[in-house]
């Protein structure tokens, strides 16, 4: 009886969530304040009914039910409770009502904020949040029902939601168990933030399309759905990175970013919700590019929806019961559907979203910032193309191709130079107006001392010249953000007499997007530095050694003492430890033990040893090993320069993003600022 | 982006928007297509299977032949298995197939053709030697037989077609016995 | 794209540098020198996984037939070659040139990027024709010439504001 309830629950939020769309399109058009307030209610009442039926979910993983599938499939009687837990959207039912849950949960919130004066986005809003929802859920409810019993029908084990005729219930003695791959805490907390990201996205789309529909294109819908777009680009964030972390002490091929189509497929609407973000900030300004915003925030949706399904549908691994699922179609017809409704309302609402004052310089922060729009969506360009050329090259001439790192690496990085370039010039330039002399005079220390940087680099660690342009610009922006930080508190200093750090501190308090900004772009160059070290000077090596044999890469010396193998009953897995000793030199360092985890099921695992400091990792992997006799075994060893500088540089990012999103304490500073700032000759020191 | 000096509120042009309309409908209807070819398998039984070509391995012909096309065969029953040497399922099933093989073969009705699927030409020649493999095989060059078939190739997966060309009977995984091909091969006869 | 090539000539030069290993012998094939060529290519049968870090036996046997085709003296090229030969150009990294279609990947991406950029430039330039300025913002014209001064005495405004 338990799944019962979980799914009529679900059907009962299913055809709560349609019942809003429709009162919410009636009291919109037919002006009924109170069936706009009844969608309103069964918005909020999506929410409580998702969590009863995501208890029933997380009540039957915990419980060992493997009668049903999706337990079946994703837990097994060793997992301890916590990854039973997380076992939730380990799976493709799980996650779709995962998403859905984190829909509602959301909406709900939304919706529960003062309306007062946007009232009239309200109906719209709901609309948009339950037609995203309706279309989730209804996956879950028709096609991929995670309360899917296995029934024993004339011999035969077959999966029904109710129970066949003549049917007994079937319930296997044990799970699959999750793939040990992500048990890994990397990916227990990734795909949860990946989704929160996506799913934060959909407030800014909702409140885009309310604007839209009724008219009222001003930037209003900007100024609230500004909050959520920078949460939902903190999780996005923190999502791509934990799984590059993941990525790098899991997968065991020393990297932490394949370009792998689902990477790509979280990484687009990154793309555009960065750009997304710095756009905003033109409309806010200076009341320009009203239309281009529309269309990122769309984009953004719709690339939140396509990564779903290309994380989620398999459509780019080889999963063999993808090939007769109807969620591809389902997915491709929703996109389809959504697309076509925005750019339709956007061509129709096209002459109110005229820019309001003009733009004086193309130097100007804003033409700069434009740039910047461009330079993302070409990264974005190139991440599409590249995703979807296997798929179209298959269709016109039937031959399957790879597109991969080389392609993306050599397609990027001259952009992602460029941005870096703009990094360093846009914090100088001027709202409205600048010009090259204005903005040289503000530049030309920096460049120097960046210049200088660069030399010294020339005749102490390298002589690449891609690395040197690298670490040019990489001094170049801190240089030059550190500064703005220096004159800000300077002046603080100067005009309240304050110590230096108290002004810091209320400096960056009074003006955290400004200041938080800058912390994200310092944050970007500590990441570049460790991309620019792995990526140009990764050394590796692999042989095989025996007992006591040694081996010597970059300037460490590696001696191989011995493997070791034994079973692990409880856990369902055969452990292979070596043991390595690290010199420096002749100064012994640590011990250092790469192992090899075969699991019963067959799924191998790669668990390197590492040394970490801030000039590189030495990164081992145990590749294969003798039986005990020969005592003879095999690794892959990696020097990996600065890469502790990206993780570094990604808390730092995390904690900028964080420091910048954090609601203010004080709602009458906020509309004291924004009052200021409404002035379009608004110079750029109070942002 | 078409901004105009005027103060007047403008619409968007109309090419620009028939532009915009061609563009965006043709990127959808590239991609669902894509997505269509991708997800589905291009021989659907009781339709008929594209043809492709088997160059055989050395050691191995049809006929004299080292090297025929599908349709030559047209005539007999055709069984297509696909598999390979570092799979562990067609190990199991590959003397059965071998079995079946020497079974039927006189009836000189029948073929058997095996499709080396990604292999190694070493591991290839020895899994064939091991089992005694005595029915023409060739490997999957450019993996063109493969995707022909099932672009999501999981070996051993085994085709069956008619006299007629038309595809019978498709074996995802492998064969539990000799008997099992036997009865299968005799009820499309 | 010249300059990657050069960075990657460079990587593999200084790569080999420093991981010519006690390992390497005259007349064995090292792991490093297969590797070298097994990271060009894709594993056949797994999605996405470059073939020098592929754990599956599958994988094993072909860095193992990259060995025996270097220890019969072929050429990295013809190596890569003997691979798409036998199974399709979904091996390599990336799409090859060989064939005119695809040129689209490597063209595609810049002309849209190049159209982008052309309509960008167009809308700027029209947007900042000289009639702006006859707009009555003269004035923050000479503010907007931000000199350190102009920076501070805004600050210093700014921060009495909120005092």
């Amino acid at each position: 009886m338990i799944p019962e309830f979980g799914f009529g629950i679900a059907i009962l939020s299913f055809l709560v969530a349609i019942y809003s769309i429709v009162a919410a399109i009636y009291g919109a058009t037919k002006k009924s304040p109170s069936m706009v307030e009844s969608a309103r209610r069964g918005m909020l009442l999506t929410f409580p009914l998702l969590t009863l039926s995501a208890a029933v979910l997380i009540y039957l993983l915990v419980n060992n039910h493997f009668e049903v599938a999706f337990v079946y499939d994703v837990t097994s009687r060793s997992m301890p409770t916590y990854l039973k837990v997380t076992a939730w959207w380990g799976g493709q039912a799980g996650s779709l009502l995962f998403w859905s849950w984190l829909l509602s949960a959301f909406a709900s919130a939304v919706t529960l904020r003062k309306w007062d004066r946007d009232v009239e986005f309200l109906p719209w809003v709901v609309v948009i949040c339950s037609v995203t929802l309706v279309f989730f859920l209804g996956m879950v409810v028709f096609y991929e029902n995670p309360f899917t019993r296995y029934w024993l029908v004339n011999g035969n084990v077959e999966p029904h939601m109710f129970q066949p005729a003549l049917a007994t219930l079937f319930t296997p003695g044990d799970g699959n168990g999750l793939n040990p791959l992500l048990r890994h805490p990397g990916m227990i907390i990734h795909p949860p933030m990946l989704y929160l990201g996506f799913v934060s996205y959909v407030i800014p789309y909702a409140f885009a399309m309310a604007a839209l529909i009724t008219g009222r294109t001003d930037d209003r819908w900007i100024r609230l759905t500004r909050r959520w777009s920078l949460w939902a680009w903190l999780f996005l964030s923190a999502g791509l990175v934990l799984g590059g972390r993941w990525a790098y002490d899991v997968l065991g091929w020393g990297g932490y970013w394949g370009w792998d189509p689902v990477e790509i497929a979280a990484f687009m609407p990154w793309l555009t919700g960065t750009a997304f973000l710095h756009s905003v900030m033109i409309q806010e300004k200076r009341g320009l590019l009203k239309h281009w915003n529309m269309v990122l925030v769309i984009m953004t949706y719709e690339l939140v929806i396509f990564g779903t399904f290309l994380t989620r549908s398999g459509v780019l691994s080889s999963v063999h019961a993808f090939a007769n699922s109807p969620i591809g179609p389902l997915f491709m017809g929703y996109v389809s559907a959504t697309l076509i409704g925005s750019i339709a309302l956007v061509i129709y609402r096209w002459p109110t979203l005229r820019g309001e004052t003009e733009m004086k310089s193309m130097l100007s922060r804003e033409a700069l910032f434009l740039l910047n729009n461009l330079l993302f969506i070409s990264v974005l360009v190139i991440c599409f193309v590249g995703v979807i050329f296997p798929l179209v090259s298959e269709l016109l001439t039937g031959q399957k191709v790879t597109v991969g790192p080389p392609f993306y690496e050599r397609a990027t990085a001259p952009i992602f130079a460029s941005l870096m370039f703009l990094m360093g010039v846009a914090p100088l330039s001027a709202w409205g107006n600048s010009t090259v002399k204005t903005l040289g005079r503000a530049m030309w220390k920096s460049a120097v001392l960046a210049g200088i940087v660069t030399v010294a680099l020339f005749f102490t660690f390298t002589r690449n010249y891609i690395a040197l342009a690298g670490f040019f610009l990489v001094a170049l922006v801190l240089s030059v953000t550190l500064q703005e930080f220096w004159r800000g508190v300077r002046a603080r200093q100067r005009a309240q007499n304050e110590s230096f750090f108290t002004s810091l501190v209320r400096l960056m308090g009074r003006n955290r997007r400004r200041y938080g900004g800058y912390i994200i772009h310092i944050s970007m160059m500590l990441m570049a530095i460790g991309i620019l070290g792995i990526e140009l000077f990764q050394t590796e090596t692999q042989g095989t050694l025996a007992a006591g044999e040694s081996t010597k890469i970059a300037e460490y010396n590696l001696v191989f003492k011995d493997v070791a193998s034994w079973d692990n009953n409880d856990l369902e897995v055969n452990f292979t430890r070596a043991t390595i000793q690290v010199y420096k030199g002749d100064q012994y360092i640590i011990d250092l033990h790469p192992r090899k985890d075969m699991y019963f099921s067959g799924q191998p695992m790669s668990i390197p040893g590492v040394y970490s400091n801030l000039q590189d990792d030495l990164y081992i992997l145990l590749v294969d090993w003798q039986p005990i006799s020969s005592t003879a075994a095999t690794f892959k060893i990696f020097v990996n320069p600065l890469v502790n500088w990206l993780w570094l540089g990604s808390v730092l990012f995390l904690l900028g993003i964080i420091f910048t999103a954090w609601p203010d304490r004080d709602p009458a500073e906020e509309t004291s600022r924004r009052s200021v700032t409404r002035n379009a000759n608004q110079p750029s020191a109070a942002d | 982006m078409t901004e105009e000096k005027t103060n007047e509120k403008k619409g968007m042009p109309i090419m620009t928007q028939v532009f915009i309309w061609v563009f965006v409908v043709g990127l959808l209807v590239l991609v669902a297509f894509g997505l269509r070819r991708a997800q589905n398998p291009m021989v659907v039984v009781g339709k008929p299977i594209p043809d492709f070509n088997l160059v055989f391995y050395e050691g191995y012909e049809y006929n004299g032949q080292k090297e025929v096309k599908l349709s030559d065969l047209q005539g007999k029953v055709v069984l297509v298995n696909v598999w390979a040497s570092w799979c562990k399922p067609c190990e199991q099933e590959a003397p059965d197939l071998q079995a079946a093989w020497e079974l039927l073969k006189d009836s000189g009705d029948v073929v058997f053709v095996g499709v080396d699927y990604v292999d190694t030409p070493a591991g290839a020649s020895e899994y064939l030697t091991k089992f005694n493999i005595t029915f023409p095989n060739a490997p999957d060059l450019k993996s063109n037989i493969s995707s022909i078939l099932n672009r999501q190739m999981g070996v051993p997966e085994t085709y069956i077609i008619d006299r007629k060309g038309i595809l019978q009977q498709i074996q995802i995984g492998p064969f539990t016995s000799t008997e099992e091909i036997v009865f299968i091969i005799q009820s499309i006869q | 794209m010249k300059k990657f090539l050069y960075a990657f000539a460079f990587v593999f030069i200084f790569s080999t540098f420093f991981t010519g290993l006690a390992l390497a012998q005259s007349n064995v094939v090292t792991d490093d020198e297969v590797n070298a060529i097994a990271h060009k290519l894709y594993c056949p049968v797994c999605q996405n996984t470059p073939l020098d870090v592929c754990p599956t036996d599958a994988c094993h046997d072909w860095r193992e037939q990259i060995r025996g085709m270097i220890a019969e003296g072929k050429t990295e090229d013809e190596i890569l070659q003997y691979f798409v030969d036998q199974f399709g150009d979904r091996v390599l990294s990336a799409p090859p040139v060989s064939t005119k279609f695809n040129w689209i990947i490597y063209i595609l991406p810049p002309i849209i990027i190049l159209a982008g950029a052309i309509i960008l430039f167009r809308s700027l330039r029209e947007w900042t024709t000289p009639k702006t300025i006859e707009a009555g913002l003269g004035a923050d014209g000479s503010e907007s010439s931000a000199s350190q001064d102009d920076y501070v005495a805004r600050l210093e405004e700014e921060l009495k504001k909120q005092k």
